[in-house]
């Protein structure tokens, strides 16, 4: 595989789209499509790709085995797509060897689907494209080619018109062009802030310097996101792509991607789609036989959320400790090594190949007034179907938690949604019908963030999951500015004394006051948006920490501090459940006489509660 | 091989060929730090020690970036390291009651090594697998939808071995 010159790229394109074309409409082989991203493979999809091959073997049938990255369904891991002859293509989900014996034998060749494991709707219901149909409520543009093509083959990226963006930009399109078609589009930066890309990218074209640099921040350490990975895991190319098509207008020659550790298959899927990029000749010297050259690097990060902030990440590929720095001078023209740089989140970047390939005006055709075009969620929590969504910016929580996410588990009663991680707040059931974007979440008191979306339901308690977050922020705090290193601590006890029942309505007070005080005199975006859950949660669920501190209660049953497991004389019939199930044998009591529990040795583990059948434990 | 201490050397010639590799390179340092780690499963002291000399720059510099990030390692973690994830959808779904559990069985706290060596807990950050919570990881390899009952039976799997 050489070096591609355009014509030559154009020419594989057509091949490859045609060879697919062909493969599906004459409908004859049978292709097996198992994700394998980080939950696919945790949940076994390894062990489901090997017992699909030892069945076609065992069967003697010639079919196709591939794998392919994330396709949202994280609940129900692994999924596979299989696509036989004369039926439609069909999505399983919780495929296990004994699940894959019975697809190849009653799906493949019987050609009867297996309901017990299908999804109820074809695959290209659940897998949508970038389709312009309404009635479905995802929009897939980030997530294009997530679920869809084999992550490790660029020609099948290049047959979804991967590198076409690109081939516009250096050979049809000068720099103000393509930042003004980014500015039509109205794409926003992903990563949470929602500062305009188009305007970054004209700060640093716009600086005279002898370098420049390009950066994907794909350090995604905001708990409970997980689209970047899976992004980077599905669909590599269309970062490397968006970053080299930067490179041209800005006129930068290097770029770095800036990934956790933590991540090692995305890792691995990036480092093998730059060789395969380099192979094509779409990286290095002279990219597609034009003047312009442009390499992409990965920097490991190594477990620190404040360098999620722009200069703490710059300052972290430079090698040293990642703290921030106060701004301006911006990144764009001051940033890496001190050259004028581009940094944009994994999310933005994915967008970028598809604003260039079908223009603005589709682009900003989809979404609010304010906010273009879709967002990625990692809707987890207490949900039914938790996994990786996409929807047109606009839609309102209530779609997605309902219609989407298939409601709350159990049939339990939801209480709130946490946006925007450590940094952001809750959204109540009276905000539900609220169109999503930027400013119509911050208007409420939470805000966008990277695409985090955890939900909540009774058993939740409102105080225990702040003081969770103030943790995490409390523990990342760089420790530069005193607002954040101190305040934040200062939060933390404050919310440990109330959730053990030792808080009084001063510390209420003080918890507000130094809220406040943070958010204004802190450093970084980290130090100041860590109270917004302080805020958001005080402003709608004041009454949980009331109970907390006047009635020395827990209502949602969380704090185990406040929580006590008594047994009801009347109810019991010293079954011995309890007793046998303890792990710390505090539960005395002779057979068929009443049981009781020693409150001093009592962990608090709540399984003697969940063993009872006759109702006979007492939480509260 | 001897360094000016008079101490083995510590550092591999894998090591210090991948130091060799990246010395040229501006930000060469935490690159060169996670691979140190991969080699002994933290940093020991006398690699750090060599490292400054290899890259010419100050220990303290040094031991500045690894105690500023969480994922490098100061003390030799157990021969099999688990941790469990505490991002925000594994502790709503009971992520602090697993390392609890694994603390019982264990019985050692957070961030200790048994007394044979055999196994050290950590609590992560999010791992990911936010679909799959509670997640624990065991040597890397990703356990999903754990409850406290199946612990002892992931714990005794990998004794021994």
């Amino acid at each position: 595989m050489a070096k591609k010159t355009r014509e030559e790229l154009r020419n594989l394109r057509e091949v490859k789209k045609t060879g697919i074309a062909q493969r599906n409409s004459s409908g004859e082989s049978i292709r097996i499509i198992v994700g394998t991203g980080t939950c696919g493979i945790a949940a076994g999809a390894m062990n489901t790709l090997d017992a699909f091959q030892d069945e076609l073997e065992s069967h003697g049938i010639n079919g196709e085995i591939t794998q392919t990255g994330c396709m949202g369904l994280c609940f129900s891991e692994p999924t596979v797509e299989v696509a036989v002859p004369g039926m439609p293509n069909t999505i399983y989900g919780n495929v296990d060897g004994k699940a894959a014996h019975r697809i190849v034998k009653e799906h493949i060749i019987n050609k009867v689907a297996v309901g017990d494991y299908a999804f109820e709707k074809p695959a290209a219901d659940i897998i949508t494209d970038e389709t312009d149909d309404t009635t479905k409520k995802q929009k897939r543009i980030v997530l294009r080619n997530c679920g869809v093509i084999n992550p490790e083959s660029i020609d099948e990226y290049i047959a979804r018109d991967g590198y076409a963006a690109l081939e516009k930009v250096i050979f049809e399109m000068t720099a103000d062009e393509v930042i003004e078609e980014l500015s039509n589009a109205g794409l926003r930066g992903r990563g949470g802030a929602g500062f305009p890309t188009s305007l970054k990218w004209k700060f640093t074209k716009n600086v005279e310097s002898d370098q420049k640099f390009i950066v994907c921040n794909a350090d995604e350490g905001d708990p409970g996101a997980y689209m970047d990975r899976s992004t980077c895991e599905g669909d590599p190319h269309s970062v490397l792509e968006a970053m080299t098509i930067a490179g041209k207008t800005v006129g930068a020659n290097q770029g770095y991607i800036y990934i956790r550790a933590e991540y090692p298959l995305a890792i691995d899927r990036l480092n093998n789609a730059i060789d395969q990029a380099r192979e094509y000749g779409l990286l290095g010297k002279k990219i597609l036989g034009s003047d312009f050259s442009f390499d992409i690097e990965l920097r490991l990060g190594a477990g620190a959320f404040v360098c999620g902030e722009e200069t703490a990440l710059l300052a972290s590929i430079e090698g040293k400790r990642g703290m921030p720095i106060p701004r301006p001078p911006f990144p764009a023209v001051k940033g890496l090594w001190g050259k004028p740089t581009v940094i944009n989140n994994v999310e933005t970047w994915a967008n970028i190949p598809m604003i260039i390939h079908k223009g603005s005006a589709w682009f900003s055709s989809i979404g609010t007034e304010t906010t273009k075009g879709t967002k990625v969620f990692a809707l987890t929590g207490k949900i039914n179907n938790s996994g990786l969504i996409e929807v047109p910016m606009g839609t309102t929580l209530r779609e997605i938690i309902y219609d989407i996410g298939g409601g709350i588990k159990g049939g339990k009663k939801f209480k709130a949604a946490q946006t925007g991680g450590p940094s952001g707040g809750v959204i109540t059931e009276e905000f539900l019908d609220i169109p999503i974007d930027y400013e119509s979440l911050q208007s409420i008191g939470s805000m966008m963030g990277s695409g985090g979306m955890i939900v909540m339901d009774e058993d939740d308690c409102m105080v225990d999951v702040t003081k969770f977050y103030l943790e995490f922020s409390v523990d990342e705090s760089c420790g530069k500015c005193a607002p954040c290193r101190i305040g934040g601590r200062t939060c933390y006890n404050i919310l440990d004394k109330i959730s053990k029942g030792q808080g009084s309505l001063e510390d209420l007070d003080q918890l507000k006051v130094l809220a406040q005080a943070m958010r204004k005199a802190s450093l970084c975006g980290l130090g100041q948006t860590a109270p917004n859950p302080i805020m958001s949660t005080i402003n709608y669920f004041e009454e949980e920490y009331l109970a907390h501190i006047n009635n020395k209660k827990c209502p949602a049953g969380k704090c185990k501090d406040l929580l006590s497991y008594t047994i009801v004389e009347d109810l019991c019939v010293g079954c011995t459940a309890c007793a046998r199930v303890c792990p710390v044998n505090c539960i005395s009591g002779e057979v068929k006489e009443v049981h009781a529990i020693d409150q001093s040795q009592c962990i608090k583990c709540g399984q003697c509660f969940d063993k009872c059948k006759f109702d006979a434990i007492l939480k509260g | 091989m001897t360094t000016i201490a008079g101490k083995e050397k510590m550092l591999t010639p894998e090591i210090e060929a991948f130091i060799e590799k990246w010395k040229g390179k501006p930000g060469n340092l935490i690159m060169v730090l996670h691979r140190v780690q991969e080699e002994f499963g933290y940093v020991p002291r006398d690699a750090a020690f060599e490292v400054a000399e290899a890259l010419g720059i100050p220990v303290a510099k040094i031991y500045g970036v690894i105690t500023f990030y969480h994922f490098f390692k100061l003390s030799k973690p157990g021969r099999n390291q688990i941790a469990v994830c505490m991002g925000t959808a594994c502790y709503l779904n009971g992520g602090q009651d697993l390392i609890d559990e694994c603390e019982r069985i264990l019985g050692v706290g957070l961030n200790t090594v048994t007394e044979d060596g055999e196994f050290s807990i950590e609590a992560v950050r999010c791992i990911g697998c936010c679909g799959l919570a509670p997640v624990l990881t065991l040597n890397g390899e990703v356990f999903g939808k754990v409850n406290t009952k199946q612990m002892r039976r992931i714990i005794q799997q990998f004794e021994g071995k």
